[in-house]
């Protein structure tokens, strides 16, 4: 198997790469660590009253 | 702290304004000052509102003729064919565009507390640019000027000149990003960055044409056969998903929380809000092209990502409506987050509806009949209007430094007439439109077509009739507002220097 035949079999499979790229992006958002900073990044509009 | 008076320069002559600031400046003491561009913002949103009201009489114009075909005076320029153009663009580039640019730069220029890229003469670039592009595009409509494609009729020279404006609208966007001094991008600014970087490549693709003369208006498009059509619909559904989406859902995630002063219900939500609605909304194009010459598996494909486009938009109306828990009495009080709450509601309603008429099976009875309008509006007026609406009750007294609206009460009028008004467009539009789509494909005992098309025109006068009532309340609202928001802009420069005083 050449690398022409690896790259366009993994072009193929480009919506398995999206797909693992959006659960990954969902894990991030979900992941209890992160909780609290997301909760503060919330308050951005209601603190620009300068 | 810069004073109000340098910060406010081009209000010179209004004492009020910098007294009003001026008071209002403790409150961030530890933070650095910024002066944010706001001509040009109160600029938009007069531009918006200028625009909303022509688009909206435009409509009643044109529902009108569709019900009495002599008001088109049997003139070529006031044709239905140029003057629909004319109402489309008017609504959604002109209305829905300067409030985009409007609104997007405000956001920006808060959440990051910096000034605007560029400054006012980039500010004041991107305004007449943006209204040159509207006149040269409306006026080449009424003379007959136009490519022929849904909402991409502009011309050429057109085009290259939008294109320019909105480079210069992404650096100073961009560039106003990259000064932030806030350390995180909030979410209502990711909203607007996929609404003018995926439009800038929308336009761009879907116009590659080649001018006959250097000059002369016509040109044309690459493209030809099905690959036009491809990507013509690519371009047209990606304009909805990402100038009437993903743009005014940037307004929805700035302007509700302000309005209801609590944060969003769940910025985790809008997270993933965001990342869906850019996974799945490019490929839902193929749905309006739905038996015909494209091949069968792209047309599956974008019926397929158009239903997994529920999620998105059952994320985002879930967090918008939700913002309001706790807080469901400031809709009783304060009827402009009426306005924009009911824009979600809208926003969840028309975004199940449209899924729906992707699946093939119904596509085949809702397609080219005034399914497809009522549609259409229940997010243009519902959705688009509503969530604009909402948002320049609530910037017209932050821009001008009024206290509050001149009166809620009229407010409350605007937000029933215009109800009221989109239920008349929409529920007339689907008897319209499914009765429309039944008669089209009845066959009598013999296998013949039981009903000629001009009976089907026929059986949808009335069903007109109430469209056009509908839209007419719909104008009726807009000019009490546009008569509120000028007493608020008037009213309190007239009102005794004690009077504001008081209230800050």
């Amino acid at each position: 198997m050449d690398m022409m035949e690896i790259y366009s079999l993994l072009r193929s499979l480009w919506v398995v790469w999206f797909m693992a790229l959006f659960l990954g992006i969902v894990a991030w958002a979900l992941w209890p660590a992160n909780r609290r900073r997301f909760e503060d990044h919330g308050q951005i509009p209601l603190r620009d009253d300068r | 702290m810069l004073t109000g008076s340098s910060r406010f320069r081009r209000e010179g002559t209004d004492s009020m304004t910098a007294i009003a600031t001026t008071d209002a400046l403790p409150a961030q003491s530890a933070r650095t000052a910024f002066e944010p561009v706001e001509d040009v913002v109160r600029a938009f949103v007069v531009a918006t509102m200028f625009w909303g009201v022509a688009a909206f009489l435009m409509g009643v114009v044109i529902a009108l003729q569709l019900a009495f075909p002599l008001l088109n005076l049997d003139l070529e320029w006031t044709s239905f064919g140029r003057l629909r153009p004319l109402h489309t663009s008017a609504a959604i580039f002109a209305f829905g565009g300067n409030a985009l640019l409007g609104t997007s730069i405000h956001v920006v220029q808060r959440t990051c507390r910096a000034r605007l890229f560029g400054g006012d003469l980039m500010g004041w670039f991107l305004f007449w640019g943006y209204q040159l592009f509207i006149v040269l595009a409306a006026t080449g409509y009424l003379l007959g000027v136009t490519q022929s494609k849904e909402y991409a009729e502009p011309e050429w020279y057109v085009d290259l000149w939008l294109t320019l404006v909105w480079v210069a609208y992404l650096v100073a966007f961009a560039g106003t990003l990259m000064k932030r001094e806030e350390p995180h991008i909030y979410v209502a600014n990711w909203f607007y960055l996929a609404f003018i970087l995926t439009i800038a490549m929308l336009h761009i693709v879907n116009n590659l044409a080649v001018p006959v003369s250097p000059f002369g208006t016509k040109s044309y498009i690459l493209f030809s056969g099905v690959q036009d059509a491809m990507v013509q619909w690519w371009y047209g559904h990606n304009a909805v998903g990402f100038f009437l989406t993903a743009g005014f859902l940037g307004m929805m995630y700035y302007f509700i929380p302000k309005q209801a002063d609590r944060p969003i219900y769940s910025y985790r939500l809008s997270i993933v809000h965001f990342w869906s609605l850019i996974f799945l909304y490019i490929w839902a194009g193929p749905h309006h092209l739905h038996y015909t010459a494209l091949p069968d598996w792209a047309q599956t494909l974008g019926m397929t990502f158009s239903i997994m486009l529920w999620m998105p938009s059952w994320g985002g109306m879930i967090n918008g409506l939700m913002t309001l828990s706790g807080a469901w009495d400031k809709l009783r009080t304060d009827p402009a987050l009426r306005f924009s709450v009911t824009a979600v509601a809208f926003y969840g309603m028309s975004t199940f509806e449209g899924p729906v008429m992707s699946i093939k099976p119904v596509n085949g009875l809702s397609h080219y009949t005034d399914w497809t309008i009522g549609h259409v509006h229940s997010g243009a007026l519902g959705w688009v209007a509503f969530i604009v609406f909402g948002a320049v009750y609530y910037l017209v007294p932050v821009l001008w430094r009024r206290p509050a609206l001149y009166s809620t009460r009229l407010v409350s009028w605007h937000f029933w007439i215009a109800t009221v008004g989109i239920v008349l467009y929409i529920t007339a539009m689907w008897v319209s439109g499914i009765m429309q789509g039944l008669m089209w494909r009845a066959y009598d005992e013999l296998g013949f077509l039981q009903y000629a098309f001009v009976e089907t025109v026929a059986a949808m006068h009335p069903f007109y009739l109430i469209r056009a009532l509908g839209g007419l309340c719909f104008l009726v609202g807009s000019l009490i507002m546009v008569y509120n928001l000028r007493m608020t802009v008037r009213g309190a420069a007239v009102t005794a220097d004690g009077a504001i005083r008081a209230t800050a």
